[in-house]
Order: structure tokens, then C-alpha cells, then sequence
């Protein structure tokens, strides 16, 4: 039952309206909040487009890529490569440049990795993103194990007109805001799209794709690039909003990090993933700044909190945040 | 004569040291049914895995109409109009009815990989799953999860997925398994009626079905044919009856 509801094109009414009460809170944020809350949220919502691009791969298409930090990372490197010494450099032609370099690379490993399949694919996957992981962390020039400062952030300006200020950090949210769901509407138009549909069939039965003739090997290839170019757009935004870069972003817990935001949220309709992000940055939130009860600093030991809520969730809302919020709209309706 | 559409010569499979299908030549044509019967083990699915480009032959060749497609991977043969159906049902069996059959009618249209068209938008699409699903006779079916189907309706819909792809040639690896005597009557029915314009292989254990579908018949025992002919040939054939018929009979 709701499995077949997860399948439809449309999520539930219920959970539309929810969702367009989160985007409305989103947009009148900056206003409520203040600036140490417009970070964090920014933060939040970068997560969010990294988790999307997880779950085009791992909820949609059944790839459990194991190394798509890579792609995250080396999205904000690139960043912090491009970036001078003295002074900002222009958003409009580094972003563009990002992507379509990512793409590349994506391309080139996608080709190698997409041949494997199940245990052997997050193996694959694995050792890759460990590669590039110790390619940066083992070599100074590329920032070593301390990382990359970016000094500068990028700037809007056309010709000396700056459209938009992102020194400011109001202007910058709304920005992580469009790009996001700007994603979330062309990925879920992209899933009920033929080329969605056969990405999930190859999720659900790979074998009988390929005995009614579809190139499931160019249908993963295609899926496995735009995911990794998303999730270097997430990458690039990300070394804007912290300006510092370090290899953990490309390391496998970064990896294992989006999955869990993935499931906690829901897979397979990207809502869930923007959910999940949000869940779990909220609760890494609160679990770090746990007090200090007697001798126990709680907040030290955010780690344990943090896995413990997600066996609970796990266990009782195996379809995560968004199978909650579904079942509460659902009771509600009826 | 009907027009043949796939042709297989001496087509041979080692595995290791054992023969799974040895020296096997045989001929679909249009219009017609060619069963394939014989005792498991035989090599019937071995066989067909070659035809469809699930396994590479040790030797041999295969003809589709003119090309050789000795070698291809199944998609591209799947292409050029070979359609299958699986022994053990092979559906997606969390899509609906419909989605399992207009996924397979997308894979023969030049939108297959678009990314901004609605999927369950373009009408050639459409079309050609609605025809396939009504030939099969599951159109009241149609928005049922797969999953949950009778086996008989999801041996049908195996059949509707097979007919949207809109081949030729159809390889049907034992289409009534485990069906009761009624949904295997529904089946002959179905398969009668997309006997035309369609070259047909059929594995069967059902004798009753393949004496009242097949107009050719190939025996095989061990990896080879020990006997092949119109099914009356076949019943009279004294090898046969010693190594195979008998037995069931």
C-alpha cells in the first residue's frame, strides 16, 4: 500500500500542501531569522540539493554510489582553485565551468564504475573516492589534510552591475534556495519523464530492461553524471557558504552521511531527500548543544544520539520523515 | 511458404567440460509456432538465452531475418525485433499493469531517453501498450500493481510486455508454467491469437498445449535434437517415444 502511493506521480495532497508551507517558510526565513539561523539554513538547503543528487542515483535508480562525496568535494576545490589570491571571481562563468568539468570526470569514472553492479558498485565506488580522498589530503599543493581557504567569495557582478550582493548573506540564501528548488522541480519532472521511468525500471528489474531493449548501461552513465554534476553544483555552494575546504568533504563518511540523509528522509522522490537533509542537519543541531548533566557532557557524545535516533526512526518509519509526514497528512485528510 | 525470420545454425554451448547445447539448427518462420520440448536439462533454456544474447554461443550462428546477430547483447537484439518471455516471471513488479507494459512499449521510440517530455504523455507510446495489453487481454488489469496480479495474469502480462516492444520474432519460455487448467486454456487462446504475423519459439512441458499450438517440433535430449517435424512426424517417431514421450505419457 504504500509502497504503490511512493509511486505516484503526483505525492499526496496532503504532503504537497506541506511541502509548500516548508518552501514558504524557507522564503520568509532571513526575515525571522538571524544571521547565525540564515547560515545554518543555507547550510541545510545545500545538504538538500547534495542529498537530491544521492538519491537520482541511489532512490531512483538503485546505484549506492559510495564515493559521490567525491563529486561534492571536488565541486568546492574546484572553488577554491579558481579562486585568486586577490579578489572574488565571477560566479557566471566558475559555476558553469565546475559543472561541466565534473561532468567530464564523471564521465570517465562513471564508465568504469557503471560495469559493476550491486556490492561490487559501492566497492568500485568506494576505492575511487578514497583515491581522489588521499590524492588531496596526501599533497600539499592541492591543500593537504588541512584543506583550502577560498578567501574571496564569488561575486554576481555583470560589467560592474551587481545583480545580486552574495557577500551578503541574506542574498546568498535566497540563492542556495532558487538553485534548490529549481533542482527539485527539473529532477521531478525528470523522473516521470521516459528517461525517469527507465532509470526506475532499471532500479526494479535491470535484466527485463535489457530484454526489452533498453542500454541500461547508458541510461546508469546518464543518471550517474547528472547526479555527480549536481552534486558538484552542491560542492561549489558549499565552499562559497564556508569558505574553506577540507578532504573530509570528499571522504566516504561524507558519502555515508548523504545516504543516511537519503533514507532518513525517504528515497526516491527527492521531497524525502530535501526532508532528510534538514532532519538530520536539525538534529546534529540539537545533539551537539546537549548541556553537560553531572560528569556527562552530552553534547560531546552527539555521535551516539545521533545514530540513535536514526535506528529509531529506521525501525518504526522505515520510509523515513517523509512516510511520517505522509501517514500524519493522511490521517488528517480522513 | 511463410518468410523465415531468425534461423539458428549449429548453435553449440560448453559449459566447461559439459555439452548444454550441442550442434542445434533450426528455422523460425512467420505465421508459425515452433515448439521445442524435452525433459529438464535438455538445453531449451540454454538455447533460447543464445537466440536472445543472454549468453554468447560456444559455436554457431543466429539469423535475424538477414543479419547476423551471433554475439549481440540482448538489448540490441531486443531492438531489431526479438521479444522474450522468462520461464520464471520476470515483471517489475512494483510498477502497475500499465507502467510494466508502456515501459516496454518506450524502449521502440525515438523519445525513449527524453528527459523532459511526460513519460505517460506521448501517445505512440500509448498506443502501442493499450494494443498489447488488449491482444493479452489484461486491459481490466491495467491499473493493478503487478506485484499483486494472479500468476496467470502476470504470465499474461509477461506476454503484453513482450508484444509492445512489437517483435517479430518471440522466443516464450514455457508461458504456462504452474497455471491451472484454466489460465493455461487463456493462454493457448492468447498464444493462437498472436500466432499471425509473428514467428514463434515455444519451450513447453504442457503437452496438451504444444500438440494444439505447434506446427513444427523439436525434440531435445542432453543439448540435441533427437527428433524435429510437424508434431504428428514427431508422435511417430520411435526414439521419441522411447526417450521422452513415453515417459510423460
Amino acid at each position: 500500500m504504500s509502497t504503490v502511493r511512493a509511486n505516484l506521480e503526483l505525492l499526496p495532497r496532503g504532503l504537497q500542501v506541506a511541502l509548500l508551507l516548508g518552501a514558504a517558510c524557507l522564503a520568509v526565513f532571513p526575515f525571522a531569522g538571524s544571521d547565525f539561523y540564515t547560515q545554518m539554513v543555507t547550510r541545510m538547503m545545500i545538504m538538500g540539493i547534495f542529498a537530491m543528487s544521492f538519491d537520482l542515483l541511489q532512490g531512483v535508480t538503485g546505484l549506492v554510489s559510495q564515493g559521490h562525496a567525491a563529486f561534492f568535494g571536488l565541486g568546492g576545490y574546484a572553488l577554491a582553485f579558481l579562486t585568486p589570491a586577490d579578489g572574488p571571481i565571477s560566479i557566471w562563468w566558475t559555476l558553469p565551468l565546475v559543472v561541466v568539468g565534473i561532468t567530464a570526470l564523471a564521465l570517465v569514472i562513471g564508465f568504469l564504475v557503471i560495469r559493476t553492479s550491486g556490492i561490487y558498485f559501492i566497492m568500485v565506488t568506494l576505492a575511487i573516492s578514497q583515491m581522489i580522498f588521499h590524492l588531496f589530503f596526501d599533497n600539499k599543493p592541492l591543500g593537504g589534510s588541512d584543506g583550502l581557504y577560498i578567501n574571496f567569495r564569488p561575486t554576481a557582478s555583470l560589467f560592474g552591475w551587481i545583480p545580486i550582493d552574495l557577500e551578503s548573506r541574506r542574498s546568498f540564501y535566497y540563492v542556495v534556495l532558487v538553485a534548490m528548488l529549481l533542482i527539485f522541480a527539473f529532477l521531478r519532472r525528470l523522473l516521470w519523464s521516459p528517461f525517469g521511468r527507465a532509470l526506475a525500471g532499471i532500479r526494479v528489474n535491470e535484466h527485463r530492461m535489457k530484454a526489452i531493449g533498453f542500454n541500461t548501461f547508458a541510461y546508469k552513465l546518464a543518471a550517474f553524471t547528472l547526479g555527480s554534476a549536481l552534486a558538484g553544483i552542491a560542492g561549489y555552494f558549499y565552499g562559497m557558504l564556508n569558505g574553506l575546504v577540507s578532504p573530509e568533504l570528499m571522504a566516504f563518511q561524507m558519502s555515508a552521511l548523504v545516504l543516511m540523509m537519503v533514507v532518513l528522509g525517504g528515497a526516491g522522490n527527492f521531497a524525502g531527500a530535501i526532508l532528510g537533509a534538514f532532519a538530520f542537519e536539525l538534529m546534529l543541531f540539537i545533539f551537539k548543544d546537549l548541556p553537560t548533566v553531572g560528569p556527562v557532557e552530552l553534547g560531546k557524545h552527539w555521535q551516539l544520539w545521533m545514530g540513535l535516533f536514526i535506528v529509531l526512526l529506521i525501525s518504526f518509519a522505515p520510509r523515513g520523515v517523509l512516510g511520517v509526514v505522509e501517514r500524519l497528512s493522511a490521517r488528517k485528510a480522513a | 511458404m511463410d518468410e523465415v525470420l531468425l534461423s539458428a545454425s549449429h548453435l553449440t554451448k560448453r559449459f566447461g567440460g559439459l555439452c548444454a547445447v550441442s550442434d542445434v539448427t533450426l528455422e523460425l518462420r512467420c505465421n508459425r509456432i515452433h515448439a521445442i520440448i524435452g525433459p529438464n536439462g535438455a538445453g531449451k533454456s540454454t538455447l533460447t538465452a543464445m537466440l536472445a544474447g543472454d549468453l554468447p554461443p560456444t559455436s554457431g550462428s543466429v539469423l535475424l531475418g538477414d543479419i547476423d546477430i551471433t554475439g549481440w547483447k540482448p538489448a540490441r537484439i531486443a531492438h531489431h525485433g526479438l521479444g522474450r518471455s522468462f520461464q520464471k516471471t520476470n515483471i517489475f513488479p512494483a510498477f502497475t499493469v500499465w507502467e510494466n507494459t508502456r515501459l516496454a512499449a518506450q524502449s521502440r521510440e525515438p523519445h525513449a531517453a527524453s528527459w523532459f517530455k511526460r513519460a505517460s504523455d506521448i501517445p505512440t507510446i500509448n498506443r502501442r501498450a493499450e494494443a498489447a495489453l488488449e491482444l493479452a487481454g489484461l486491459t481490466h488489469r491495467k491499473d493493478s500493481v503487478a506485484g499483486a496480479i494472479s500468476h496467470g495474469e502476470q504470465r499474461q502480462l509477461e506476454i503484453a510486455m513482450t508484444l509492445a516492444t512489437e517483435p517479430r520474432v518471440l522466443l516464450l519460455d514455457e508461458p504456462l508454467a504452474g497455471m491451472g487448467v484454466a489460465e493455461a486454456e487463456r493462454m493457448v487462446e492468447l498464444l493462437l491469437r498472436i500466432k499471425k504475423d509473428h514467428a514463434m519459439l515455444l519451450i513447453e512441458h504442457d503437452m496438451d498445449a504444444v500438440f494444439t499450438l505447434a506446427d513444427r517440433l523439436t525434440v531435445m535430449v542432453n543439448g540435441q535434437v533427437i527428433a524435429s517435424g510437424t508434431p504428428s512426424e514427431v508422435r511417430a517417431d520411435a526414439g521419441v517415444q522411447a526417450a521422452y514421450l513415453g515417459e510423460e505419457a
